[in-house]
């Protein structure tokens, strides 16, 4: 019976109000956790503040287990459901490359957007830099055509899959993985606190 | 560093944020993004000035070849909703205010430059990843798709590292 917008053979403009509508319930939660908020966000990258990792693994484990669940009894149709393809190559160096603007942006893409509204003037000047390097981008993108396409394992290729676990293991071990990553920022933040100064 | 005691607290936002995007996924059968929404806004822009660059190139002309508006998307729609909520959380949490954030060694200019290009990078990165921070971490990693797990893992690991390069912007 989901997801509900095939179910329904909802029309494109109503696809287009749920989409705002879940758009803005996302928007609300990003600012809500501080991540409108470039300082915020870089100081997980020095251990003071972790609520990058913390909001982000109860994100995906909560989603995670909902889409299982309903999945699993029957009420989610994942073969409907978009899943990110697997190209490798570009998704690591992509991954690189990104990683690197976030270390020196401050912002993600989502997370500057949030910056926008709330009037912080480094999220103007970082969502301007990212309309940049997509330019650049199209423009090489002839170029980068083969190396974009390398590397494919398939277009719904799942970490199940790959290790050849059932899902709901895969799930488990996320959900160990994230909990590791809420005591080790817990942990963390506790000790930079008591040490003060930079480090 | 302490938080801003009005944030919500993270496990709280993440659970949100969590119920959102398990509720696109459900009921829309996608999950949430961000960089694609600039993208388009980018061609859009590239296609106002030169229609026939954008139907040119591959790569532009699958978002807005010939009559198709790049901008009739429900990636765009979504991404106006997180402008709006965004600005209805800040106003009710009294955090709209016309700021540079930073950290205390460098100047407003040079943030704003780092800012433009750290933009630059993530930017052409997502298009690279073909997703960002949303569309592929967030969004891919509670589907479980392998690609999007290698990438969310390179992401951080490589942020951590290049933090520590540029310690100075922040700390």
């Amino acid at each position: 019976m989901f997801p509900l917008a095939d179910q329904l053979a909802m029309a494109l403009p109503s696809q287009h109000v749920l989409s705002f509508v879940i758009g803005l319930l996302f928007g609300f939660f990003l600012e809500q956790a501080g991540f409108g908020n470039s300082k915020k966000l870089a100081m997980t990258f020095y251990f003071r503040d972790m609520t990058v990792v913390k909001v982000m693994f109860t994100a995906i484990i909560t989603a995670m287990t909902g889409v299982l669940i309903f999945s699993e009894v029957g009420w989610l149709q994942m073969d409907m459901v978009w899943l990110n393809p697997t190209y490798i190559w570009p998704g690591i160096v992509g991954g690189v490359i990104m990683g690197a603007g976030f270390a020196i942006g401050g912002y993600c893409p989502g997370t500057g957007l949030v910056g926008i509204p709330t009037l912080k003037k480094d999220a103007y000047f970082n969502i301007g830099g990212a309309m940049i390097g997509m330019m650049i981008y199209g423009e090489l993108s002839p170029m980068l055509e083969d190396f974009y396409k390398s590397g494919f394992m398939g277009s719904r290729a799942t970490l199940p899959e790959f290790f050849g676990l059932t899902p709901g293991v895969v799930a488990l071990l996320v959900i160990c993985f994230a909990l590791a990553m809420f005591f080790f920022s817990e942990w963390v933040e506790k000790k930079m606190a008591h040490s003060g100064g930079p480090s | 560093m302490k938080s801003n005691d009005s944030y919500l607290n993270p496990y709280l936002a993440g659970f949100g944020l969590g119920l959102v995007l398990l509720a696109a996924i459900v009921l829309y059968g996608k999950g949430l993004g961000a960089s694609g929404a600039i993208m388009r806004t980018v061609v859009t822009i590239e296609k106002a000035v030169s229609p026939e660059h954008v139907n040119n190139v591959s790569y532009l002309a699958g978002y807005g070849s010939g009559n198709k508006n790049p901008m009739y998307h429900w990636l765009v729609f979504e991404v106006i909703g997180v402008i709006v909520g965004g600005l209805v959380s800040g106003v009710l949490a009294g955090r709209v205010r016309w700021e540079v954030n930073k950290g205390p060694q460098i100047s407003n200019q040079k943030r704003l430059g780092f800012a433009v290009l750290g933009g630059a990078l993530f930017g052409f990165g997502a298009r690279l990843a073909r997703g960002c921070t949303s569309g592929v971490a967030l969004s891919g990693g509670a589907t479980l798709a392998l690609g999007s797990w290698a990438t969310m893992l390179t992401l951080f690991v490589v942020a951590y590292a290049m933090a520590w390069v540029f310690k100075k912007l922040w700390i």
